[in-house]
């Protein structure tokens, strides 16, 4: 075998008396792909920042290219041909592409004076090396997620890079654009430049690496060749724990639908979506990013309201106008963005879990009856097993998982026939995701009426007991989850 | 556990007030030390008392605003368009030797209330649904309010009031309690009953962490807003009553250092600017820091009054900076082990 590109030894690094990185080590190929997996926390980003000279680590050491460090510095790792593309790219948005991408030459150089002209070549040249396709003059903040990565993969090579550090890339990608990434990927591979990508999402791991390691709680747990590797076995080495996927079948369905919607659009987004959703059963809507799905959720949340259509709730007609009418309606949500839509996060769990069903806690006059209040509070936390010392800490303190869980108590205290959940486990780690869905699943089974929305195919496939196909602001086809696999859904899908 | 670090575990629990109470405490003990006998008297605690709830109650109004990321920077226009349209209103109803029947006094405070109330809906309208950023939305009132005060006088003071009103304001309850600190006190109770027992306080601290995820939650934030920014008029309204009757007088540009003012003794009480937090205690306490500052300078005939904006502004400058410190947890001094 080749000498290894680089090399990190026995890497120790611990924060504050806590040990985030315990003896890891991790070899990468020249031309190789690699994945780094593991849960958020695992310490996958204390290794990344070590490599790149960001953090120094207590013990061990690093070779990269022969070369042996005992201790990197940003400085280094750049000279040597380390680059690091993170996930909020580092670029700067008030500037434009062809500025972004010549300035660091232009202060390499020493130039104290503008010259647009010299500018423009360097970024040219820049954006050839992957093909990429881009005005120079239009604002970095105008442009797309993937457009800005682009501009930020241009730049990393612009330093010979051989080794680029792509930290979780795909997360805020749709699928197309990450197939356009990849593709990128594969091309600076043949280039013989060694990819190191972090990822925790299993369907990349495979489609991507050729070896990947995964680490749990700072240690590493296991590496070798990515054709060795199955679902089970990643679900396995990532979280610890084994958990059986069994498909959800309905229980107790109702006769009679609880929300139908007959020809819902709204300009612009999606038109003509017809569905009957009865107690007791899961529904799957999927579609790629701009298929209308998000819009639809927050249609049925009446935040964006229909335009078009209408909506039967329990046979009557609904208009929903607000949020306070989906309430009212009994239909709960919880939304995409758990960080800015979901949660107060500096506020208390308490306050949290409570805010949604606040004025049942009160007397007429608005005055809280704080007694009632707390029982809410202490059922709640137990009931979805809320892992927290005191419910008056803020949500800040809590994991992902965990707060994904108070949005799902905020909206269960609420008591609602439909639960509405658009991406219900984005940037929850895998353990807890299981958990969300039992939990669903067994709601479901008590007689609640629930949607999920979500591009999450073995999310739906696995939940869901019909599921709605978006392409383009419109059904495209009904399936059913026992009956269909992630390429029949993906065929229709794109 | 030793009576120190029971003093170190009160401090700690809540540093903004307890940073306060220590500061009012050096000041207190400074005063006693130097001015003794003239700070320390009844006549002086009462004149005091019956200064600070001009401001005072502005500020409580800034604070609910702020609390919900907002701000009412139209407090002192309101107090003077209230305080002359009811100094006008009261000349109207008097008789020749301008006297006034025991009820004006009351119906007075009625209507100021009201105006108030409708002021502060207009800012509430214009911050929710035309969604200008309140603070140009409330210097934009603050001017209109100000400017129909000045078209109303002419620019002119309205005085000569029926001394009745100027006189049960100034009186003493059992000869003892300023009515203006009656006023100021029962408007605190009610602000902080709302803050801390009900679900409007809830709300509008959620809204101040996030406007978005309010509304996620079904939370009617519009109608709220309204509310808040009437509460805050309401506030205005009575600390122009108050002014009203401390100046026998009334006039469009009263006060108007109050709103700066105001809003520093907010965040000095450790009102968050960015909203959702902030205790009225800590409000309370800095209005009284501020006048017993200003009252004590006074007491040094050889020190201009001049100095007493410099001392202010180095006192906000300190406890801001103490803030920054807490907030970061930097230590200035590190705690010895033991």
């Amino acid at each position: 075998m080749a000498q290894p590109l680089l090399r990190a030894v026995d890497i120790c690094k611990s924060f504050s008396g806590v040990q985030a990185l315990k003896h890891v080590s991790l070899e990468i190929q020249p031309g190789e792909i690699h994945c780094l997996a593991g849960e958020n926390g695992c310490g996958k980003s204390t290794l990344i920042k070590v490599i790149s000279g960001v953090y120094q680590q207590d013990s061990g050491y690093i070779e990269f290219a022969g070369k042996r460090f005992g201790k990197i510095t940003p400085r280094d790792a750049i000279a040597s041909g380390i680059q690091v593309i993170y996930q909020d790219f580092s670029i700067f948005p008030n500037l434009t592409v062809m500025e972004n991408l010549a300035f660091n030459t232009e202060l390499a150089d020493g130039h104290k004076f503008v010259n647009r002209k010299r500018m423009r070549k360097i970024a040219e040249e820049a954006i050839a090396k992957i093909n990429f396709d881009v005005e120079l003059d239009r604002l970095v903040g105008t442009l797309s997620v993937a457009e800005k990565q682009m501009v930020a993969i241009s730049r990393a090579l612009m330093f010979n890079a051989r080794l680029i550090i792509m930290d979780e890339p795909t997360t805020a990608l749709t699928r197309k654009e990450v197939q356009a990434l990849f593709k990128i990927i594969m091309h600076l591979k043949e280039q013989g430049i060694a990819i190191l990508f972090v990822s925790h999402k299993l369907n990349e791991v495979f489609e991507i690496s050729e070896r990947f390691t995964i680490f749990r709680s700072g240690e590493l747990v296991v590496t070798g060749n990515t054709s060795d590797l199955d679902d089970r076995k990643f679900t396995y080495y990532m979280t610890g724990r084994e958990f059986e996927d069994k498909l959800f079948t309905p229980q107790n369905l109702s006769k009679e639908p609880v929300l139908e919607a007959r020809g819902l659009g709204l300009t612009g987004f999606f038109d003509d979506v017809s569905f009957a959703l009865r107690k007791g059963e899961i529904l799957g809507v999927t579609g790629l990013l701009d298929s209308g799905r998000t819009e639809l959720a927050l249609s049925l949340f009446g935040i964006r309201p229909a335009d078009r259509g209408a909506l039967y709730k329990d046979g009557k007609e609904v208009r929903l106008k607000s949020p306070q009418d989906a309430i009212d309606a009994r239909i709960g949500f919880v939304p995409e963005d758990r960080l800015s839509e979901g949660l107060f996060l500096p506020r208390s769990i308490a306050d949290n879990v409570v805010i949604s069903e606040i004025d049942r806690l009160a007397n007429g006059a608005g005055v809280l009856d704080r007694a009632k209040r707390r029982a809410e509070i202490d059922r709640w936390v137990k009931e979805l097993a809320i892992a927290t010392p005191d419910p008056g800490n803020a949500c800040l303190t809590l994991s992902g998982g965990n707060q994904q869980r108070i949005v799902l108590a905020k909206w269960l205290a609420c008591n609602p026939d439909v639960l509405v959940l658009n991406g219900p486990t984005v940037g929850v780690d895998i353990g807890s995701k299981h958990d969300i869905h039992a939990i669903l699943q067994r709601l479901a089974n008590e007689g609640m009426a629930i949607i999920i929305i979500s591009d999450d195919l073995p999310e739906v496939l696995e939940n869901c007991s019909r599921l709605l196909v978006l392409k383009a602001g419109r059904v495209v086809k009904e399936l059913l989850p026992a009956e269909t696999s992630e390429q029949e859904v993906l065929s229709y899908m794109l | 556990m030793g009576i120190g670090a029971k003093f170190g575990a009160i401090y700690r629990r809540d540093r903004h007030i307890s940073r306060l109470i220590l500061m009012m405490i050096v000041w207190a003990a400074f005063m006693a030390i130097t001015r003794f006998d003239k700070f320390y008297t009844l006549i002086n605690f009462q004149t005091m008392a019956s200064q600070f709830p001009e401001f005072g109650l502005m500020s409580l109004g800034i604070m609910v605003c702020m609390i919900t990321g907002g701000i009412d920077l139209s407090t002192v226009g309101v107090a003077n368009l209230v305080s002359i349209c009811m100094a006008t209103l009261m000349k109207g109803m008097a008789n020749e030797e301008s006297e006034i029947a025991a009820y004006v006094i009351p119906l007075c405070f009625l209507i100021a209330i009201l105006m108030g109330a409708l002021a502060g809906a207009f800012n509430g309208l214009l911050v929710s649904k035309v969604r200008i950023p309140p603070i140009l939305a409330t210097l934009g009132t603050s001017e209109l309010f100000t400017g129909i005060g000045i078209v109303i006088t002419d620019g002119k003071a309205v005085s000569k009031l029926p001394r009745m009103y100027s006189s049960a304001i100034n009186s003493k309850i059992f000869g003892l309690i300023p009515t203006q600190l009656v006023f100021f006190a029962a408007m605190a109770l009610v602000t902080w009953f709302l803050l801390m027992r009900t679900t409007y306080g809830t709300k509008i601290y959620m809204i101040g962490t996030s406007s978005k995820a309010a509304v996620f939650s079904g939370i009617r934030t519009d109608l709220l807003l309204v509310k808040t920014y009437m509460l805050s008029g309401i506030c205005s309204a009575l600390g122009g009553m108050v002014m009203l009757a401390n100046y026998n007088s009334a006039r469009a540009d009263y006060g108007t250092v109050y709103t700066l003012q105001c809003v520093l003794i907010v965040v000095l009480g450790g009102v968050n600017p960015n909203g959702g937090s902030g205790r009225i205690s800590g409000v309370v306490l800095a209005i009284c820091l501020l006048q017993m500052l200003q009252t004590g300078i006074n007491r040094f005939p050889q020190i201009s009054s001049y100095y007493i904006s410099l001392i202010w502004g180095a006192v906000l400058i300190l406890v801001m900076v103490l803030n920054y410190f807490t907030e970061h947890n930097i230590r200035l001094f590190k705690a010895r082990r033991s």
